[in-house]
């Protein structure tokens, strides 16, 4: 049985439940007074990787870091990962005006963290519900020469080996590599807990690393530049007849008898 | 950001996402709020069945059911000449319902939503203006005809439906937002406006309608008013007494009072709106309302909490009140039973990891993301320390506070869950709060009639309680798997009894109506309940408004 070390890479975004609005100049969606929350992926990951170590033991399970590279903020979504299990967390603080971090640079990053930290499997959302890349998991995969199985809804650790049960089209495909591995999670894969008080007080009290981007090597420009955002056209609204009448003759108007 | 694969997500999570709807600002508004407002259990005196429940039962007649009310003969009888009238009253054909016509068009205006009470009108009116309002209730006046003003239709006390065959006028033609002022938040609107659109209509403005229940999306503003709805908002926003402004209303003989004010001060003679709210339309029609509107708070918290007894639980409720203080905008109690039930129905994973014998439910709001989590978490540590609370959970995101939110709201249908649920909503000093459920526990225990959720020879699941801590509002519910007579008899008049005894009240939010007129002297003296039949003369001499409901006539 190996040791596990675990990196969770977490994204504070707007909040799912919460419509996104996108700004007068269409650059970009609105976020000041916005509520934010971790991205929903990422919350499957955190509570994916606290399951491991409960199913296993804390020497399996040697470490759980989280890291978040955002605004200022996203210390408050390293704090509830902290909350729901993890030992620890980088914040790597990103100005909050800057544009939105490409796929690559964060999977750069993320790379450097591995190397340092001695990460032997990273698992991480199969997307963050923002922009929907989808491919941080891939790219930090390639870049570490690491095996990936993305899109998880089981994960057992079996050995020095990971069995992970995917959902493909029509059922479920299941694959095992050698650690070390990165995995992405999917919906199914668990219920996340919710965070209890006393471990909200004590993540308080957990370590919370700052860096800054110019610890890293990425460059900070992005390859892409956004254009335009728009709203999908809104929903026409319906209309009202008076009688049978009044409907046949509206449908013919529509040209739909 | 694609808002496409968001709307897909939130789709996909719906399975963990309970959806507690109005909290959230998208579109989702009519999916999943239920409170104890629109619960599915037929019987009682506090409910609302979906409709999908127990429409395929036909609801018997009131005059049936209740065979000691007897129609007052002092009412005459519609006749063509009457309907031939009111037809060239209305300006529009669309207006009319008439039996003669569409006998099952009534069926919706003549039943109740808690489809106990059923009444056999044979003629809707919905007038489209204060001045049709007027024409036609000084022609009934005039004729002895008896009317019933109905909103929405959503009242738990058969207070909206006619009895035997008042014309009912319905004000759901009358639904216009007249202005709203952003500066003082002061809405004006048509008694017909539906409370949801006048709360997404304010939401865009960035206020909130300072009243949300369960049955936001058919309850008529005009019709909260009249009956004074309380709600969820009411521990922060206070009750309609305070925020509506000013009515518009009709007096039965034709009279139409224009006092839509729109000033918070006005000490110039008797503040005569008051009259109308909490009337239950026994002395006139509310045609519209001005209302102040506060802003929209745009953060959030909500915090659900296990606590070892109801010793705690107040401690719990000061200290929240001390250290929350402006910001507290719900304090809900459920006890462990409650909970146990929504798990058992619904198979949900327990928010917090042990059973506790009470639970409590808070929300903040404020104007101030950092403020308020500072003032929660500073709130938190001290019942943690102090060992106030046992254990709790705060919600990460929205999702969980959704979820959260459900294991109070979903209560009436977890109850409901067996058969049905007999229910009070009675106000209670908070010393004795809880001890009602105690005592009628005990009642129960000593009566044998308790089967658990296990042993289904007998008819009690259990005696539970939950309510809206913050107001001193309990509901007592004893989920049963069959209606019987014997649980029936131990409760009432056992409760109105009990609650009399310690001054309480026997009806908190859901009013009098038809259900509850003849108990309302174990909360209201003699002295006080003439007097309000004085009132009631005064404005309705002849008694055409609403009868046979609210109070004894003597």
């Amino acid at each position: 049985m190996s040791t596990l070390r675990i990196l969770v890479p977490v994204k504070r975004v707007i909040d799912y439940a919460v419509k996104p609005r996108v700004n007068k100049a269409q650059t970009a969606v609105e976020i000041a007074g916005v509520k934010h929350s971790m991205n929903p992926f990422d919350e499957l990951s955190v509570e994916e990787s606290v399951r491991l170590r409960e199913k296993h033991t804390q020497k399996t399970v040697e470490d759980i870091l989280a890291i978040s590279i955002g605004p200022p903020k996203a210390a408050d979504t390293l704090r509830t990962a902290m909350a729901m299990g993890c030992d620890r967390s980088i914040h790597v603080e990103v100005p909050e005006k800057d544009e939105m971090l490409e796929p690559l640079q964060v999977a750069k990053i993320l790379k450097e963290v591995v190397d340092k930290e001695g990460s032997n499997l990273v698992i991480l959302g199969k997307q963050s519900i923002d922009d929907d890349s989808s491919q941080t998991g891939q790219m930090l995969a390639g870049l570490l020469g690491w095996g990936q199985a993305c899109g998880a809804s089981e994960v057992a650790l079996d050995g020095e080996y990971l069995k992970v049960t995917k959902e493909v089209d029509g059922g479920t495909e299941t694959v095992k590599g050698k650690l070390p591995m990165v995995v992405t999670t999917d919906l199914r894969l668990n219920e996340p807990r919710y965070a209890s008080l006393p471990n909200i007080m004590k993540a308080k009290k957990k370590k919370l690393e700052k860096k800054k981007l110019e610890d890293f090597q990425v460059r900070a420009e992005n390859r892409l530049k956004n254009l335009k955002v728009t709203e999908p056209p809104p929903r026409q609204g319906g209309g009202k007849v008076e009688d049978v009448d009044g409907l046949i003759s509206k449908l013919k108007e529509l040209g739909a008898l | 950001m694609q808002p496409l694969s968001r709307a897909t997500l939130r789709t996909l999570v719906r399975s963990n996402a309970a959806c507690r709807s109005s909290r959230t600002a998208s579109g989702r508004l009519l999916s999943g709020r239920t409170s104890h407002l629109n619960t599915p259990v037929p019987r009682t005196f506090s409910t609302r069945p979906a409709r999908c429940y127990a429409a395929s039962k036909e609801v018997k007649f009131t005059a049936d059911n209740y065979p000691n009310v007897q129609r007052d003969p002092k009412f005459s009888k519609l006749t063509r000449e009457d309907v031939d009238h009111f037809k060239s009253i209305l300006s529009s054909q669309s207006s009319i319902i008439d039996a003669q016509d569409d006998a099952s068009g009534l069926d919706g205006f003549n039943t109740d939503w808690v489809r106990k009470y059923r009444g056999q009108s044979q003629l809707v009116l919905k007038p489209k203006s204060a001045e049709e309002v007027s024409q036609i209730l000084k022609y009934c006046n005039d004729r002895n005809l008896a009317v019933v003003p109905q909103g929405g239709n959503t009242g738990l006390v058969g207070g909206s439906v006619p009895v035997f065959d008042e014309i009912v006028i319905s004000l759901s033609a009358m639904n216009s937002i007249r202005s709203f002022d952003e500066v003082s938040g002061v809405l004006v609107c048509d008694a017909g406006v539906i409370l949801e659109s006048a709360d997404s209509y304010l939401r865009e403005r960035n206020h909130i309608f300072p009243l949300d229940l369960g049955a936001k999306g058919s309850c008529h503003v005009g019709g909260n008013v009249a009956t004074n709805a309380g709600g969820l908002r009411l521990l922060r926003y206070g009750s309609l007494h305070g925020t509506v402004l000013g009515v518009e209303a009709v007096l039965p003989d034709g009279t139409i009072l224009h006092d839509l004010q729109t000033l918070r001060k006005n000490n110039t003679g008797f503040d005569l709106k008051q009259i109308f709210i909490g009337s239950e339309g026994t002395v006139g029609i509310i045609t519209g309302i001005s209302i102040l509107c506060p802003r929209r708070s745009n953060a959030v918290n909500t915090a659900y909490f296990g606590l070892n007894s109801f010793d705690h639980v107040k401690r719990a409720f000061t200290k929240a009140k001390t250290d929350l203080g402006e910001i507290l905008s719900a304090f809900e109690l459920m006890d462990g039973l409650t909970q146990d039930l929504f798990h058992k129905t619904t198979g949900k994973p327990y928010p917090l990891s042990d059973r506790y014998p009470f639970h409590v439910l808070i929300e903040t709001s404020g104007s101030n993301g950092e403020h308020d989590s500072a003032k929660l978490e500073a709130f938190l540590e001290e019942v943690m320390g102090e060992e106030i609370v046992a254990d709790g959970t705060v919600a990460q995101d929205e999702t969980q506070a959704q979820t959260l939110w459900r294991w109070r709201e979903g209560l009436p249908e977890a109850c409901a869950h067996w058969g049905g649920t007999y229910k009070y909503d009675v106000s209670i000093p908070l010393n004795d709060f809880y001890t009602l459920i105690e005592d009628c526990r005990k009642l129960f225990d000593e009566a044998g009639l308790v089967g658990g959720t296990e042993d289904d020879s007998k008819p009690v699941i259990g005696v539970v309680g939950w309510g809206h801590m913050g107001d001193s509002n309990l509901h007592l519910n004893v989920p049963v798997r069959w209606y019987d007579k014997k649980v029936e008899n131990l409760l009432e008049p056992w409760v109105y009894e009990w609650i009399e005894k310690r001054k309480g009240s026997i009806s908190a939010e859901h009013g009098l109506g038809f259900a509850k007129r003849d108990f309302v002297q174990y909360s209201r003296d003699a002295t006080a309940l003439e007097i309000m039949r004085r009132v009631k003369n005064t404005f309705d001499p002849k008694g055409i408004m609403n009868p046979y409901k609210y109070i004894p006539a003597n």
